[in-house]
């Protein structure tokens, strides 16, 4: 029982990664239709940038953090947008999905030669230690994952529901045509989901390095997690991202242990192929229109 | 079928000469790839084979992507189902080369239609996660069924095969057998995009709302371009077996099947000569730029990156806009 709750909350914890990864991707699917392929390379270079700021400026750790999460969000949450993302999306939803894979490759292969192809040790913000749940013994750090992810997301949708900025936003997402003419400044909201987006990669890069260590090649699996989350929970809904973020990371988790390790990577998968099959709207999405 | 695409009905007389200016590009490609190797030397001429090897797999995809409009994130997967069927095929039970090409083009047309069937039937973006999902499972099945696939320890000593009694041992003999096998197929897309389905392909990728109210049944067609698309990274596979004579999974991974769609886009998406030239830029771009070593990545995807931001049709798309900004350049001596 203990190693079973043991497993539950390592799950629950990179879950809550995986459903911050997806609901960034979501929000930006929302508002801009972007397909961010190169999502898992958002979370993964945050860490990256840090320890190069350190590296580089032979800063303290405070200040190479700010450099890098500063320096991060400018170029991946404005940048992205204004150099990538408007130019492109006139092609289609289909150009600008390629290039963001375009995106992913130079990201991760740029971590690679510009920082370093080897696991990189990343510090906590938490000490090290154990708590005490149900008889199983929990990390510190799951526990600050499982913590400030889940508070992340509750400030998220706080603003979302409950701020004038936030409901512009939504309405951004729901209708644009109807919220420009409504005098809602679109392209601003726009950009403020591709911010948040960073945002959010920031965060879940900070509390996942610390145990996966900052690598080149972490995106790989965390992108691919974050699209079934996103699939799975519902395309169009925060919500939906946030449920399926938290039962992949369980899910995986628990194939690890009980299934095989070898295939821990396929019951997600086979989850999603079901998830398509039988429910394609997502456990939380509502059957949209067809748009003809 | 009199469904034109709306796009090749704005200018149907240059279209059609452009695509008739393919096809002998294609001939005298092909009969300048015959003699090329010579000097080459046989890493050079290997690497010629890959590129064209490689070439089947993006024309196959081409399809998929410029044809049909669907992105599918497995050719590389379906390039490592053919090249793994052909190997086990042809070592483990000695089955005939030309069968085992055969078989491995039937298993992925099949497995494209098992994939694309359940994806097409909800929304066009799903056969991008499908098909992600299904190279990931791929690849896990290829590294870890020791006792089919060998493991990471792949299979070795694959056996190239004869032709009517030639031996095609030799890199210049098996080079200019796939010259012969890349030309056929290309051949055959060219005529299936010149035919009633190719155009219902490209109807369907202009506007789908009018190809089906004209009477294209749109998934049937998607469909089919999927798996025909799946079937040449099928092929590509068998011929890349005896090509290198050893497989393992790792040129097989969701990473390889970006850089074949990322192959595709830089050649142009729809333009019958596109995969070569994107493949040229993905395959033997990199061995003339060795100083760049793993840069080269990089590189390539950033060029990729900056003609979908200016030209989203490649560097034919360029060459195109290019010709015809030259034709008009001379408007009073007329063009050829």
């Amino acid at each position: 029982m203990a190693e079973f709750v043991a497993f539950l909350i390592a799950g629950v914890a990179t879950g809550a990664i995986y459903a911050l990864a997806a609901i960034g991707f979501t929000l930006v699917w929302q508002t801009s239709q972007t397909i961010n392929f190169a999502q898992g390379e958002f979370v993964m270079l945050p860490a990256v940038l840090v320890l190069l700021a350190v590296k580089l400026l032979g800063a303290p750790l405070w200040l190479g953090a700010l450099v890098g999460i500063l320096a991060f969000i400018l170029v991946f949450g404005l940048g992205f947008k204004v150099v990538v993302v408007d130019p492109m999306i006139r092609h289609g939803v289909l150009p600008l999905a390629i290039a963001t894979m375009a995106l992913s490759t130079i990201m991760k292969e740029g971590a690679k030669d510009g920082f370093s192809a080897e696991a990189q040790n990343f510090p906590s913000f938490v000490p090290t230690g154990t708590v005490e749940v149900l008889g199983a013994a929990v990390s510190l750090q799951h526990a600050a994952i499982i913590v400030v992810a889940l508070a992340a997301i509750g400030l998220l949708q706080w603003f979302v529901g409950g701020t004038r900025l936030g409901r512009q936003m939504q309405a951004t997402a729901q209708n644009p045509t109807v919220a420009r003419i409504l005098g809602i400044p679109v392209e601003r909201m726009v950009l403020l989901t591709f911010v948040i987006n960073a945002a959010l990669a920031v965060v879940a890069s900070v509390l996942i390095s610390p145990l996966y260590l900052a690598k080149f090649s972490n995106g790989e699996t965390i992108g691919l997690f974050a699209f079934i989350a996103a699939i799975v929970g519902g395309f169009n809904q925060v919500r939906g991202a946030l449920v399926g973020g938290l039962l992949i990371g369980v899910v995986d988790s628990l194939a690890a242990a009980y299934v095989s390790t070898q295939y821990r990577l396929a019951v997600p998968l086979i989850l999603l192929v079901a998830i398509i099959l039988l429910k394609p709207e997502g456990l939380m999405g509502r059957k949209e229109e067809r748009r003809i | 079928m009199s469904a034109p695409a709306t796009a090749s009905a704005a200018r149907p007389a240059s279209r059609s000469r452009l695509r008739d200016g393919a096809l002998l590009a294609l001939v005298l490609g092909a009969a300048i790839l015959w003699f090329a190797p010579a000097g080459m030397g046989r890493y050079g001429t290997y690497v010629l084979s890959l590129w064209l090897v490689m070439s089947i797999a993006v024309m196959g995809l081409n399809l998929t992507l410029g044809y049909a409009g669907q992105t599918s994130l497995a050719q590389a997967a379906f390039m490592g189902l053919g090249a793994y069927a052909t190997a086990i095929l042809t070592t483990t039970y000695g089955v005939n080369w030309y069968a085992a090409f055969a078989l491995s083009g039937l298993l992925t047309f099949c497995i494209g239609i098992l994939l694309g069937f359940p994806a097409l039937r909800v929304r066009t973006h799903y056969l991008a996660f499908v098909t992600l999902a299904f190279s990931t499972l791929i690849w896990l099945l290829l590294r870890n069924e020791q006792w089919l696939t060998g493991g990471v320890f792949g299979i070795a000593n694959i056996r190239r095969p004869g032709f009517f009694g030639l031996r095609l041992d030799g890199a210049l003999a098996f080079h200019r057998f796939l010259v012969a096998v890349t030309f056929i197929l290309a051949l055959a897309l060219w005529w299936l995009v010149r035919s009633p389905w190719g155009r219902a392909f490209m109807a369907l990728r202009e506007n789908p709302v009018r190809a089906a109210s004209l009477g294209v049944d749109t998934r049937a067609y998607t469909l089919l371009a999927f798996a025909i698309g799946s079937a040449y990274g099928g092929f590509a596979g068998a011929l890349y077996a005896p090509l290198v004579e050893f497989i393992d999974p790792s040129p097989f991974s969701l990473s390889q099947s970006l850089f074949l769609l990322l192959m595709v886009v830089a050649g142009g998406s729809g333009y019958l000569l596109g995969p070569f030239i994107g493949a040229l830029l993905g395959v033997v771009l990199p061995e003339w730029l060795r100083f760049a070593g793993s840069l080269y990545l990089i590189i390539f995807a950033s060029i990729v990156l900056i003609l979908l931001i200016i030209c989203p049709q490649g560097v034919s798309g360029l060459a195109e806009r290019g010709w015809q900004a030259l034709r008009r350049g001379r408007p009073a001596g007329g063009a050829p």
